[in-house]
């Protein structure tokens, strides 16, 4: 007796080794996508986009790349889910914690074969990740008390995730101008008050960072470019028709006299309005809604200073870093808080006007102008500063610091090796698995930067089997080198992050025996 | 096949466009559907135990659920056989009457279907062996309670229970954790019991999860945690001692239902209406003011200017907050919901310790506690965890988790797991067998061999050698004539399940038994399948 179908008609269903192979295949597929932009020596890659423009962007971060992928092997969908996680919470190590998992599911394939059951492998797997961690505990430098250190390595690790980047020629400009940014916002993690102005034209050497607030707005005809100790009013209002918001209102005439009457209210009311918000004795306006013409010209007419159509973002960063509230009513104005500033300049970079805020009350913000050849270039320097920032504010945080350039990998791969040792039983095969996995890491570094990986890692290892060595890959000068001498640090929270998450990502798919997949949804055609 | 003739030898058709059907009958139609059943059956059986693995499911649109509940994996699985469909079903009645032993009832239901389709081979008519299935599920059912223990706990004394939470989180992948998990979802339970009248409302406990951080990072709060901010970015981020008005009227002008028309024709009126729509913002405010309130809580928007309004009175608040997320609040902050500004009064507003903002990771999410509230009986297990998968998996666990404590206190007993009670019963209802005369003592002996059948798939999944560890554990039960041996599925190198603390509830595991004899029953019964053979 045939057995009826169980599943819906394109439902498919695969089982046991078959399944786990695609997912192996599929995973390991990703992470050797994404393998060669790991390192400083990493390449780029150019993504088309197939949406309309076909708009192309080239980056070498990770969670970018994957992002942009389309995928429809479920295993490599958890892959880009573990970068994409990476990339909000610590910013960085995007394509390491892809790269880690799928070495460790690589060799999870190779015990597989060998009939070792997966859940002995993620036993092995999971004491080995925890004995990693506690290794790399062991050797973390902090240098929380020592403010003028911390700054230090806080330079160096920006350095060492720009180093990746397309801002690597003027790294230090860049590394500069992230620790400077991050030092403004005193310990919180909100990147927001960061704000970052993209303008095509001049080099990345001309990017800057402002300490001021730049709108990238224009100031209305006929108003003052410059104001002197500015008070600014930050609102959200209409400043068009003011429409009336009882429901069901309408307008209703019978003579053409009337209209005009009603005409002439409703200018009178946008002329109170005005003289209401003229009355907080300010000179600076921003609304982030459109200012009409006639208004317009009566805030001329007073010799203040209005911006319209300022973004959300826009008024709501203004109003964090003037001091000032975002007001929608106007009846009180003694007891609206009003923004206030030392300048209000109008400032060039290159052919744009923009509006500069200097000398704010809260010194938290600031901006950074970047200034590029192009588009794509801009794009890839915002990310990679982005980069930048994230891992600095976190690492402001959580202040330990561990040394760079595959030093943290032999670390740990040499403590879970040692693990292995002292281990009995099928577990010890998986445990040495991962401290292989660890170091396909540096190998891969060395091998993007076109080294003698084989060599460099045997002889990386030979100088950790003494205690205490500093040792790394000096992609540069491509030999084993001191990273402390180098000055290449990571921050340890985002080595941690990407170990553990690399690890629960390998053991969530090993523990897969069975993929189903749906009847794709029928989609009506739009057309 | 459908066709009958009458009194004079002319064919008239019963079945209509039968040339479209296809049907099944008498012991082919039995057998189809035991086939189907034990095809459902078999893709759960390796995800039972500890040990059990994972299934990948990719759903209509693409997304990706990894998951060992029965439950899910079956309601996922886009299941269009129509025996398959009852087994689906089972799977749900499980997961809502008692939440945990999703995977286990369809294992066991599969292994009741293969020993009828022996003894069917053996011409023994179905309804007979429903009825054999029956009686056998009744004495097992009773043998459970005679072997099942009480065990004693108390508000203080939780750990027996965080015991049995473990053993239902141990087979999934949160396992890492599974000590604090327990022991939140113990505690979560415990929050919101009413020991008195032994009962548990499980939709007291909210479960949140956001993606970021770790699984370590998972935690409990007393009071409830809402996934929006506050309405105007420079409200004040915490409060103490709030006084919350819970509304559900927005922050806008009245908009009457019936339908009307405002006309404005002179000047006069154009002023009147604009004085009137700023007094209603004006008098909104000041309500929500007058009352004491220090925050409010809105189900709908507000207007801008309402909003600034609201900042400039110092009043902080927050909207767009969801139908059941208020009524959480109002229950945890003991306050009422006020659907009109009106009706507003002192009593009527919430009172909480502490409500603040809290921002995650480098992206601006942000949430809302609200905690230190007036009725503590609302709480919320808040799971972070690496992706969106293990957050959906975890809040499955965590629910599984939370039924079995739930369980627990209504009703005290329990039964040892590790397929211990399996065998306990299929011991009984072995010897029971003998007892009936008739064709029935051949179905009840099938069904202790089904019985068999769950602790032989734990042993197969923990990579054990099935029948001689089954059959050494079914000895030492006899020998010894404990019902504390189990398999020794964690390698830990004792069958005794007391001293492992493997726990299940007794109410889980007898409806376990009952479910699955019920749908079997149910199948037995069918021998007549007609469809249309279109699909």
């Amino acid at each position: 007796m045939p057995i009826d179908k169980i599943f819906k008609d394109d439902a498919s269903e695969e089982k046991g080794e078959r399944a786990r192979m695609a997912s192996f295949i599929g995973a390991m597929a990703v992470a050797d996508l994404v393998k060669s932009t790991l390192g400083p020596k990493g390449m780029d890659k150019i993504l088309q986009s197939t949406g309309r423009g076909h708009a192309v962007s080239v980056t070498n971060d990770g969670a970018t790349i994957l992002k942009s992928l389309h995928i429809d092997n479920p295993a490599a969908k958890v892959l880009v889910d573990i970068s994409k996680v990476q990339d909000d919470e610590v910013g960085d190590g995007t394509t390491s914690v892809v790269v880690l998992a799928g070495e460790l599911l690589r060799e999870a394939e190779k015990l597989v074969t060998s009939k070792i059951h997966p859940m002995t492998i993620i036993a092995g797997y999971r004491m080995a990740a925890e004995c990693a961690r506690d290794a790399l505990l062991k050797r973390v430098i902090d240098n929380k008390e020592n403010a003028e250190k911390f700054k230090s390595d806080l330079m160096k690790i920006a350095m060492t995730t720009l180093c990746s980047k397309i801002l690597s020629q003027d790294k230090e400009h860049f590394a500069e101008m992230a620790v400077d940014a991050v030092f403004r916002l005193k310990g919180s993690t909100n990147l927001e008050s960061i704000q970052i102005i993209k303008k095509p034209g001049g080099s990345l050497r001309d990017s800057f960072l402002d300490e001021g607030f730049i709108l990238d707005k224009k100031i209305g005809i006929g108003q003052p470019k410059r104001i002197e100790n500015a008070k600014i009013l930050v609102a959200n209002t209409a400043m068009d028709t003011d429409k009336v918001k009882i429901y069901g209102a309408r307008v209703r005439v019978d003579s053409m006299t009337k209209v005009a009457e009603i005409e002439g209210a409703e200018k009178e009311k946008m002329k109170d309005k005005v003289k209401k918000i003229l009355d907080h004795g300010i000179n600076c306006f921003v609304n982030r809604q459109l200012i009409y013409n006639f208004p317009e010209e009566l805030f001329a007419d007073a010799g203040v200073l209005a911006i319209e159509h300022a973004d959300f973002e826009g008024i709501e960063r203004l109003g964090l870093v003037t001091g000032g509230e975002i007001a929608s009513t106007f009846d009180n104005p003694e007891s609206v808080k009003l923004g206030h500033c030392k300048l209000i300049e109008e400032i060039m970079i290159g052919e744009d006007k923009l509006i500069h805020f200097s000398g704010v009350e809260m010194g938290q913000a600031c901006s950074i102008v970047l200034r590029g050849a192009s588009h794509h270039v801009l794009d890839e320097a915002e990310r990679s500063l982005h980069d930048a920032l994230c891992v600095l504010s976190q690492t402001i945080n959580d202040t330990r610091v561990l040394l760079g350039g595959g030093w943290p990998e032999m670390v740990m791969a040499k403590e879970v090796d040692d693990l292995a040792r002292k281990t009995a039983g099928k577990k010890s095969h998986a445990i040495e698995a991962f401290s292989r996995a660890l170091v396909a890491i540096p190998t891969t570094i060395a091998d993007n930067a076109g080294l003698d990986s084989a060599e460099l890692v045997a002889q990386l290892r030979a100088e950790h089997h003494s205690e205490s060595s500093n040792a790394g890959i000096d992609v540069i000068t491509g030999a084993v080198g001191d990273m402390e001498e180098r000055g290449i640090y990571e921050a340890f929270k985002v080595k941690q992050a990407v170990l553990l998450s690399a690890t629960e990502a390998a053991e969530m798919i090993l523990r897969v025996d069975e993929i189903i997949t749906c009847a794709p949804r029928r989609r009506e055609d739009r057309m | 096949m459908a066709l009958a003739f009458d009194e004079f030898g002319r064919p008239f058709i019963i079945l209509r466009e039968q040339d479209q059907k296809t049907r099944l009958r008498g012991i082919d139609a039995q057998k189809a559907n035991i086939a189907a059943g034990k095809a459902v059956a078999r893709i759960l059986r390796s995800s039972l135990g500890p040990k059990g693995m994972d299934k990948m499911l990719q759903g209509p649109d693409g997304d990706v659920t990894i998951t060992n509940d029965g439950a899910t994996i079956l309601e996922q699985m886009d299941v269009d056989n129509q025996i398959a469909k009852l087994m689906v079903e089972l799977s749900r009645s499980q997961d809502y009457e008692i939440g945990d032993g999703t995977t286990g009832v369809v294992v066991m239901a599969g292994a009741l279907l293969e020993q009828a389709e022996r003894q069917l081979d053996r011409g023994i008519h179905p309804i007979r062996i429903a009825e054999g299935y029956e009686m056998a599920s009744r004495v097992a059912v009773e043998h459970l309670e005679r072997i099942a223990q009480k065990f004693e706990f108390d508000v203080n004394n939780f750990e027996p229970l965080v015991q049995t939470c473990m053993t239902t989180l141990s087979s999934k992948i949160v396992n890492r954790c599974k000590r604090s998990l327990a022991e939140i979802a113990v505690k979560a339970v415990l929050a919101v019991a009413d020991l008195e009248r032994r009962d548990v409302n499980l939709d007291l406990i909210k479960v949140e999860g956001k993606v970021g951080g770790k699984l370590e990072d998972t935690e409990l709060i007393y009071g409830i945690l809402v996934d929006k901010d506050m309405s105007h970015p420079q409200m004040p981020k915490q409060i103490e001692d709030a006084h919350i008005a819970i509304l559900t009227c927005p922050f806008e002008p009245p908009k009457p239902k019936t339908k009307h028309k405002v006309d404005i024709d002179t000047v006069e009126k154009f002023e009147t209406l604009r004085k009137q729509e700023q007094q209603y913002f004006d008098e909104m405010v000041k309500k929500c003011k007058d009352v004491g309130a220090t925050l409010v809580i809105c189900q709908w928007g507000f207007d801008d200017e309402a909003n600034h309004l609201l900042m400039h009175r110092n009043l902080p608040a927050v909207r767009w907050v969801g139908g059941v997320e208020l009524e959480l609040i109002a229950i945890a902050t003991g306050g009422r919901i006020v659907p009109r500004f009106q009706e507003l009064t002192p009593e009527k507003l919430g009172k909480a310790g502490l409500v603040r903002e809290k921002s995650f990771g480098t992206t601006k999410e942000r949430m809302l506690y609200i905690e230190h509230c007036a009725n503590s009986r609302a709480v919320t297990v808040f799971i972070r965890g690496g992706n969106k998968m293990m957050i959906e998996e975890t809040k499955r666990s965590i629910h599984d988790a939370l039924c079995v404590a739930r369980n627990l206190i209504r009703n005290k007993s329990i039964v040892y797991g590790g397929g211990a009670a399996e065998i306990a019963c299929s011991l009984a209802v072995d010897a029971a067998a003998d007892k009936y005369p008739g064709v029935e003592q051949y179905a009840i002996r099938a069904f202790a061999e089904a019985l068999d059948s769950v602790p032989m798939a734990l042993a197969e999944n923990s990579g054990l050698q099935p029948i001689e560890t089954l059959s050494a554990v079914k000895s030492q039960q006899i020998k010894e004539n404990i019902p504390f041996y189990g398999i020794d599925c964690n390698d830990v190198g004792t069958n005794d399940m007391r001293e492992q603390n493997v726990f299940e509830t007794l109410i889980g595991k007898q409806q376990q038994i009952l479910l699955a004899t019920q749908v079997v029953k149910m199948i037995l019964k069918i021998d007549d399948v007609i469809s249309n053979s279109e699909y």
